[in-house]
């Protein structure tokens, strides 16, 4: 029984592990094929990705959007978890609503989008990429927020302003502080979220505009190469090292605070 | 007092999300929403025979105010683009409308009083009239009904189309179908999954929950990249079975049902372990070796103790996964071959391959519709949840 548990078990550990373990080491594939086994280990499909046009437009194009959708979704997000945390009407109902885009399946909002866009002269743009994908990032945000937020003690805050902060010093001295680590988590997910999307990309943007999942994405229906393997390796080393850098900003931050 | 200036300033948090939202994303849902219904290509280039055919009954040929009204009409109509969208919509109500408006449309622009039954006798003919009737309203629901492979004939009655003329509702039930599969799928793994997670401690546990969250941190489009390279006729695991000599060919595992439901399964299988072992991890430990005193079996100790428990958990991950997977577009895409693509695909095709956004837009409204009342279920399951526990 307990063999047969332990068996179960890695089997289908190695089910759930064995496609990130498998992809990693072909984007040094010195072969032309995506296949095993590997002839001998190469920087070649780095180059082209960095030398092609079209997959170096396209890393540009993430390296622009990601980083905006960030920003905007992390700002819309935090405030609202912010003000979700009083004593509103209605905060249950809101806060089910602001979560509707996890839910809506990405085809969906793309049609409405690509219609409503054209008659807002925002398809084919930067700017329409960017607010499509704050829209699915927002709802991450803002579970991630409110959730650091939810194990802020209110008394503490209220011991603040009773010895005489201010509620803009209360904020930036207690509260800030400690709702940080979602803050964070919250922006590191909407970067992730917003360098892996395809679904939008497709219906948004113009050929201007193709992100790097886009252009993953259209290699693996047309051409097949390595290049897809490197991008891959790229896109899991952007999303690891950008919430690394958010978290020791995070820390280095409340450090700062403490002194 | 301070009570309403905390309400004012919450509210003043809260409006720039609700205001991006009602632009960003409630605004497109009520674009599509509009759009599945709207059928503005001929009303728009023939106002004055709109409201003339209005009063016309549907028998025989109308009276010549009507013939005299859509002739004015094309004679003023200057813009192409949009006449053109007209005959293309004429056209699938009724064929040969655009051979019939290439001969029409010179003659009328050239003298608006001509005689169209003399100009073509199919002017004689009432199935172009009533194609006409039939299609100057601004509102349809021909999309709507031809999700469901259905459509009106001439006197407006509903009928169901002829077979082979339409697959949207065989897309329908390949989506339902392929997600059902691969819902039990993610079943039959992550039910015994979650179990053996929640029943060991320390290192063990840590390692198979991280097994399930990594995935769900990683690129889906990594995995689904990472799955072309596992299943394709040279990858690792036909080049396993091969070199085992367990078969002689390369079995066929991409680009077919099998590949869309192992990558599938792959990929929504967190969403099924992580509400069961939610459910499963606030269960005493000692509640099964107290069946086991009591002298039940194994068996019966899990099918009478344990399922009951579990129960709430695993009909959230089965929603959860059922829901996801009937919206899913990538893996599918990538994956699965020309029989295996759901309506996401097929969606994805109307709008930006064949521009024909009323059809897509209707079978957005069909999986939106899906959706929504699978959430709701599940809104209503976590909601009883957290009833029970206060």
């Amino acid at each position: 029984m307990r063999w047969l548990k332990g068996a179960y078990a890695s089997l289908a550990v190695i089910f759930l592990m064995a496609p990130l373990l498998v992809i990693l080491p072909l984007a040094f594939t010195s072969s032309a094929f995506l296949t095993y086994p590997i002839p001998s280990f190469s920087t070649r499909w780095f180059i082209e990705l960095v030398d092609n046009a079209v997959w170096q437009r396209s890393i540009v194009n993430s390296l622009i959007i990601a980083p905006s959708t960030t920003a905007l979704a992390t700002v819309l997000g935090t405030l609202a978890a912010l003000g979700l945390r009083g004593r509103v009407p209605f905060a249950a109902t809101l806060r089910t609503v602001f979560l509707l885009p996890m839910v809506v399946p990405a085809v969906v909002m793309g049609v409405g989008m690509q219609v409503l866009f054209v008659r807002l002269g925002l398809v084919n743009s930067y700017l329409g990429v960017i607010l499509a994908h704050t829209v699915l990032a927002i709802p991450f945000v803002l579970i991630s927020v409110s959730g650091s937020l939810a194990g802020i003690d209110r008394r503490v805050e209220r011991a603040a302003e009773s010895l005489g902060a201010s509620p803009v010093r209360t904020f930036t001295r207690v509260t800030l502080p400690l709702m940080m680590p979602g803050v964070l988590s919250g922006a590191a997910l909407a970067f992730a979220l917003s360098l892996d999307e395809v679904v939008l990309t497709l219906f948004v943007a113009g050929p201007n505009q193709r992100t790097l999942a886009r252009q993953m994405f259209s290699t693996l229906r047309e051409n097949i190469s390595p290049a897809i393997a490197s991008a891959a390796f790229i896109i899991i080393v952007g999303t690891v090292v950008v919430t690394a850098l958010l978290f020791l900003a995070g820390r280095g931050w409340q450090r700062q605070r403490r002194s | 007092m301070t009570g309403r200036r905390n309400r004012r300033r919450a509210a003043l948090l809260i409006a720039p999300l609700a205001l991006f939202l009602g632009v960003f994303f409630f605004w497109p849902l009520a674009t599509m929403l509009a759009q599945s219904v709207s059928d503005p290509a001929v009303g728009r280039v023939l106002p004055l025979t709109s409201a003339a055919i209005a009063d016309w009954d549907g028998q025989g040929v109308p009276p010549p105010e009507i013939q005299r009204a859509f002739a004015t009409d094309l004679h003023e109509a200057t813009d192409d683009l949009a006449v053109g969208d007209m005959v293309r919509r004429l056209n699938s109500a009724q064929s040969g409308f655009r051979s019939l408006m290439n001969k029409t449309l010179p003659a009328v622009r050239e003298d608006v009083d001509v005689d169209l039954a003399s100009l073509d006798r199919k002017w004689s003919n009432p199935a172009y009239w009533q194609a006409i009737r039939g299609a100057v309203s601004p509102l349809t629901d021909r999309n709507l009904l031809a999700t469901m492979d259905l459509e009106r004939n001439a006197g407006g009655e509903i009928n169901r189309m002829p077979a082979g003329s339409s697959a949207n509702g065989a897309i329908i039930l390949r989506t339902l179908v392929v997600s059902a599969i691969v819902t039990l799928c993610c079943l039959l793994i992550g039910l015994p999954y979650a179990m053996i997670a929640a029943s060991v401690t320390g290192w063990r546990r840590a390692v198979l929950l991280g097994a399930v969250l990594l995935p769900l941190w990683t690129s889906l489009l990594v995995r689904t990249a990472a799955w072309f390279i596992l299943l394709q006729d040279s990858g690792l695991i036909n080049g396993m079975l091969t070199g085992l000599g367990i078969v002689d060919q390369p079995v066929q595992l991409i680009f077919n049902r099998l590949g869309v439901v192992i990558a599938m399964t792959h990929v929504l299988l967190p969403f099924m372990v992580l509400p069961i072992y939610s459910v499963l991890a606030t269960i005493p430990a000692n509640l099964m070796p107290a069946a086991a005193s009591l002298g039940a079996r194994p068996l019966r100790a899990f099918w009478r103790v344990l399922l009951p428990l579990a129960l709430r958990g695993i009909l959230s991950g089965v929603l959860l996964v059922f829901m996801t997977a009937i919206g899913y577009y990538i893996t599918p895409a990538l994956v699965g071959g020309a029989n295996d693509q759901m309506i996401s695909a097929v969606i994805t095709q109307y709008a930006t391959g064949s521009a024909n956004w009323g059809m897509a837009a209707a079978l957005g409204v069909v999986l939106l519709a899906l959706t929504l009342v699978l959430y709701a279920c599940y809104g209503w399951l976590s909601r009883e949840d957290a009833v029970r526990l206060s």
